[in-house]
């Protein structure tokens, strides 16, 4: 790690923020956006090389507030608004990362982080194998993505399969507000560039997590790690449900419901797409016997794609049924009213639950 | 930082030089041209400076220094180019003809300043001292940049265009916020202006105020498409006062000129007066590499027009003339130069020692489990195919 003169505000202690964030904690339901923030500012505090920045991240806190009070507390020099250019925003992170930064970065929306891309694919991915490690990237890119929110065009994509595609990139997407905190904790302190989708309908999504407690077992390496471990959030016995991001939730309704109609599901949210759980996956299936995966993006040529062929080639004969999909429609995402016949929904889950060859 | 604070800091360099902030931020009139084709150093008035635009000239032991990176520049583009023809290395983009610029980009920094190359650079790169076949790696098939970036302060070669002029302003960035005084020289070539990347690179520069200077190798060619059809700016170096930076021209084939033009923008970047954009007019006198054909697009009588001009008999000429290019130290430096060259010949004609297995290895920090299955896989196969 170098070593940076600080830029904390002296005004704020680090003790009075905590101390803030404890009694907070303690009373009330933390929201996914709180514990990404959360994150971010305590990223910023325990590691001087971190440095925050995008459009409109700085004085306003983002659109969707995640960086609210970073530019306050720690200074317009960690966290600060660029010109509006997101292939200058990803390039120049790069340039920092070369030289001793771990920038994170915000793409404002999925479909804006496209301009970027060229600097993404040719050269976050690839300058640690083209030096021969010698310049690794520590960067995070966020990306707030996918539907759920009535967003207009260009604020609705689920682009994940571009990135996860691209070697040289890990992929994480959490689901649960303890997740948003700790994989992006991992994300920032991972040596490897990572891509960090926040599901953008979760922002809002409350549980009750005592963060100072989460920020503490991190720090002390107490926590479990996320990067590559898929997550059993339902345990069940008849089918897998396999999913990921803003997908979690729904199949975590599907799953309620179909208990109520006797059929028990097993959730599996995999969190990191790269790299990919293989283990914790197959072993699901081969108790199960059936699968299903579920995800918002379109479904050609996609991760689901992916992840159905990765259960045939280790649960073939574990399988009573062929795995099926539940994705988004190969069509561009439609218009705020029309979102609904696109996403994957409860009933659409179901209705592929029954699918599976129950008869058999 | 709010558009006044730009503009004070635009009136306080040009408070510097006594002239208009316009009149600093865009380039003198004529482009800036200290000797002339035969070596003649040109009378004051006809060496397109004007007040504010005024460059020292190099000390006699810095243009013999120069002049030699000069001449093992030259060499190792032809040596480059016979290894090419005799099958020794996949491609060769050589830069003979632009050598001059190479050298001055190179010679202009300081230690801790950083270089970012294209793939044309190669003599930039080896004049920053990285070791000729390190240099070479990329060029001869191998899947790395062949040296460590940071032991040189050099990035890799770039070879997506104008890309790297924004990892040069992140380095300018992280520098500027650590308090270090780091100068960046950014390359890329006239095609390349037409890319998004460099309006960024620009902007961001210019926004943040970062010690970076862009510098421009006009070769008239983007391969075969001619630079009236990249821009319709009076010069390249007029478009740096649209980001509110200084831009310059400099003849391109005028070493002396380009290391006055050089080192006085590295002195500005380095005295907090933000990033400069220098535009050298130069040739590219052979085919963008020995896959392209250049009789397709362009007249030889075009290319003999420039061989007129070449950097290094204009500079030999005048080192001649004023009595600092004796016969010893022409013969050094051609030895020298020779020494580069038979380091070439004799690394190229061995074959490169590449394991495929090393293919997975700098990926991530760490394999992943499907890596280190395919490396498994692909390690199986080797065996069997040793067996």
């Amino acid at each position: 790690m170098t070593t940076t003169t600080s830029r904390v505000n002296p005004n704020v202690s680090d003790a009075t923020a905590r101390a803030a964030a404890k009694a907070a904690n303690e009373n009330q339901p933390v929201t996914f956006g709180k514990a990404l923030n959360t994150a971010l500012a305590d990223a910023l505090t325990a590691e001087q090389s971190v440095v925050i920045f995008g459009e409109d991240v700085g004085t306003l806190g983002g659109v969707f507030r995640i960086t609210d009070g970073l530019t306050a507390r720690f200074g317009s020099e960690r966290c600060f608004d660029t010109p509006l250019a997101e292939s200058g925003i990803v390039g120049m992170a790069i340039g920092m990362a070369m030289n001793g930064m771990r920038p994170v970065i915000e793409m404002q929306f999925d479909a804006f982080a496209y301009p970027a891309f060229e600097q993404i694919a040719s050269h976050v991915a690839k300058m640690r194998n083209r030096t021969q490690g010698r310049l690794p990237l520590p960067m995070v890119i966020r990306i707030p993505y996918a539907g759920g929110v009535g967003g207009v065009e260009h604020h609705c994509d689920s682009s994940e399969a571009y990135y996860a595609h691209t070697p040289g990139l890990k992929v994480f997407t959490p689901a649960t507000v303890a997740d948003a905190y700790l994989m992006l904790r991992e994300a920032i302190d991972s040596e490897d560039p990572v891509v960090f989708f926040e599901p953008k309908k979760l922002y809002w999504s409350k549980e009750q997590v005592n963060l100072e407690e989460l920020a503490q077992q991190y720090e002390s390496g107490k926590a479990a790690r996320t990067e590559g471990k898929a997550r059993i959030a339902r345990a069940g016995s008849d089918a897998t449900l396999i999913t990921y991001g803003p997908s979690v939730s729904t199949c975590m309704q599907a799953a309620k419901v179909a208990a109520e109609e006797g059929i028990s599901l097993e959730v599996i949210d995999i969190r990191t797409i790269v790299p990919f759980d293989d283990e914790s996956m197959a072993a699901s299936v081969r108790k199960t016997g059936r699968a299903i995966v579920v995800a918002e993006a379109q479904g050609f040529a996609s991760v689901a794609s992916e992840i159905v062929a990765r259960v045939q080639e280790r649960c073939f004969h574990s399988l009573a049924a062929p795995v099926l999909r539940v994705t988004g429609f190969d069509i561009p995402f439609p218009a705020p009213t029309l979102e609904k016949y696109n996403l994957p929904s409860v009933e659409r889950i179901l209705d592929t639950v029954d699918q599976l060859q129950w008869e058999a | 930082m709010s558009t006044d604070a730009h503009a004070d800091r635009m009136t306080e360099v040009s408070d510097k030089f006594g002239i208009t902030p316009e009149d600093y931020m865009l380039p003198a009139r004529h482009m800036i041209n200290l000797l002339d084709p035969d070596g003649t150093l040109r009378p004051q008035d006809k060496q397109g400076t004007e007040p504010g635009h005024e460059y020292p000239l190099p000390s006699p032991a810095r243009l013999m220094e120069a002049y030699s990176a000069l001449v093992t520049g030259r060499r190792v583009n032809d040596q480059n180019s016979a290894l090419v023809r005799q099958g020794r290395m996949a491609v060769y983009p050589s830069s003979h003809g632009q050598e001059a610029c190479q050298v001055a980009a190179a010679l202009c920094l300081e230690e801790g300043d950083w270089l970012f190359p294209t793939y044309r650079d190669t003599v930039a790169v080896l004049t920053k001292g990285v070791a000729p076949m390190e240099v070479m790696t990329s060029f001869r098939g191998e899947w790395h940049c062949g040296y460590d970036p940071k032991a040189y302060n050099c990035a890799p070669m770039a070879t997506p265009l104008t890309t790297q002029l924004l990892h040069a302003v992140g380095v300018a960035h992280a520098a500027k916020l650590r308090g270090e005084n780091t100068v960046v020289v950014a390359m890329c070539g006239d095609g390349a202006t037409s890319e998004g990347d460099f309006h960024e690179a620009l902007n961001f520069a210019a926004v943040f105020n970062l010690p970076v200077i862009f510098f421009v190798q006009n070769n008239k060619y983007a391969i075969s498409v001619p630079f009236s059809q990249q821009s319709a700016a009076p010069s390249l170096a007029h478009k740096a006062v649209g980001y509110g930076m200084a831009g310059e021209r400099v003849d391109g084939n005028d070493l002396m000129a380009l290391m006055s033009v050089m080192t006085r923008a590295v002195r500005l970047a380095r005295e907090g007066n933000g990033p400069l954009l220098v535009e050298a007019h130069t040739y590219r006198m052979q085919a963008h590499t020995n896959a392209d054909d250049d009789k397709r697009y362009r007249e030889d009588s075009e290319v003999a027009e420039w061989k007129a001009k070449d950097p290094v008999i204009r500079i030999q000429s005048y080192l001649d003339d004023a009595g600092l290019l004796t016969e010893q130290a022409a013969a050094d430096i051609s030895q020298k130069a020779e020494a580069v060259a038979k380091t070439l010949r004799d690394g190229m004609n061995q074959d490169a020692d590449t394991d495929p297995l090393e293919l997975f290895e700098h990926v991530y920090s760490s394999k992943t489990p499907q890596m280190a299955e395919q490396q498994a896989l692909l390690a199986d196969e080797l065996a069997r195919e040793e067996a």
